[in-house]
């Protein structure tokens, strides 16, 4: 075990500096240090103005989503031990602009997810008349993997498309979408498919996959969009073929 | 005090970084996604050469047995070759991510992947013995 390791660090502070630089800090080697304890000691005893967001520290919050060696990770479950003997590259996600240091600004996901109306809608609007709407553990199970998503944008950061298609509503919209379409209690899915077989929607996806490879939830994001191409398309089938009543 | 404390005002002045057009090349995963997607190429080869077989089988006997004699040269033989590895790449990889786009849910109880991705390759097998005792009865 080493006494010390090398934590390298994106530093980008916009009134010095017009792209990001790498600063190496020696950090003590803890073996139950995760790469967030690691960049809060940074900032309690090495340098003050590093900036990164974190909030619960046990993966539930999304927070502290970084790259790691040049892969998005939730730097609170991401062992020192795993990437040893260093040095360890921390950088900002990809494909979000950066605000300073390692802190994106993620307004533009923020907007997105908000558009597929990620709420369970009924049909008449109303909440329910009579005590809650029941669910059977089948119908909980429908759509639970899809509600582990904590809006990380990991997944956003993986993804090739994103980044070259910033219009791409996304993995986790997606995904989050799937999570109320699939809901039992939901009747919002005539309204969610407008946006999401838009041009922006599932089909700018060609499934590279890697959203579901980074997710720290085991979500699988690309699964869920392939899942919605088939509802999609049988969609669009009907609506060629039938007479709009019988869709 | 001699000033009041000097604030940094919130100015954002994003750091965007551009998609490098060699992105592809950074991560293996992504490598093998482009080439999954290059293979549509060679499907689309194999399409066209099926045509172009029709429209010799339609012109009559002669034209066949030049149809025949061009796919015999080297270059149609290493033309090939090659496409039939890249068809099977594209056959095996989709295969394998089908789990993903097809969920079956068996009373209740979701199947596990490597059920359906043998469904696919069952499937495959069958179909292939079908055309093969087809044209093996014929010939």
């Amino acid at each position: 075990m080493p006494a010390t390791v090398a934590l390298t660090v994106a530093r980008y502070r916009p009134e010095r500096e017009s792209e990001p630089t790498f600063e190496t800090y020696e950090i003590p080697f803890r073996k139950d240090w995760v790469v967030l304890d690691a960049l809060n000691h940074v900032k309690d005893r090495l340098d003050g103005s590093l900036s990164y967001r974190w909030s619960c520290r046990m993966g539930v919050c999304g927070s502290c989503g970084m790259k790691v060696n040049g892969v998005p990770k939730l730097t609170c479950a991401t062992f020192l031990s795993d990437y040893l003997p260093g040095p360890i590259r921390v950088e900002p996600l990809d494909y979000f602009p950066v605000v300073r240091d390692l802190v994106v600004d993620i307004t533009d996901f923020v907007r997105k997810l908000k558009q597929v109306k990620p709420w369970i809608i009924r049909e008449d609007g109303t909440s329910p008349p009579a005590g809650e709407y029941l669910q059977t553990p089948d119908q909980l199970d429908a759509y639970k993997q899809y509600s582990m998503c904590i809006n990380c944008m990991l997944c956003y950061s993986a993804c090739p498309i994103y980044g070259l298609e910033p219009s791409f509503i996304g993995p986790a919209a997606i995904a989050m979408a799937q999570r109320y379409n699939m809901d039992s209690r939901d009747q919002g899915a005539a309204e969610r498919l407008k946006i999401l077989s838009d041009h922006d929607g599932i089909w700018q996806c060609t499934f590279v996959g890697e959203c579901t490879k980074v997710c720290p939830k085991h979500v699988d994001p690309a699964g869920a969009i392939q899942q919605y191409k088939l509802t999609g398309a049988t969609h669009w089938m009907k609506s060629l073929l039938l007479p709009r009543s019988a869709r | 005090m001699s000033a009041g404390p000097h604030y940094t005002l919130y100015h954002p002045r994003w750091y965007r970084r551009r998609v490098s057009v060699w992105w592809w090349l950074q991560k293996r995963s992504y490598a093998a996604f482009v080439t999954r997607e290059i293979t549509s190429v060679f499907v689309a080869f194999f399409a066209v050469v099926t045509l172009w077989q029709l429209r010799a089988l339609v012109q009559g006997p002669e034209a066949y047995e030049r149809f025949l004699a061009r796919l015999q040269t080297p270059l149609f033989l290493t033309l090939n070759v090659v496409a039939l590895v890249f068809v099977l790449f594209h056959a095996i990889t989709w295969f394998n991510l089908t789990p993903k786009a097809m969920v079956v849910r068996v009373s209740g109880k979701r199947l596990p992947d490597g059920l359906i991705i043998g469904l696919n390759y069952a499937a495959w097998l069958v179909l292939s013995a079908a055309v093969a005792f087809v044209l093996l009865r014929a010939a």
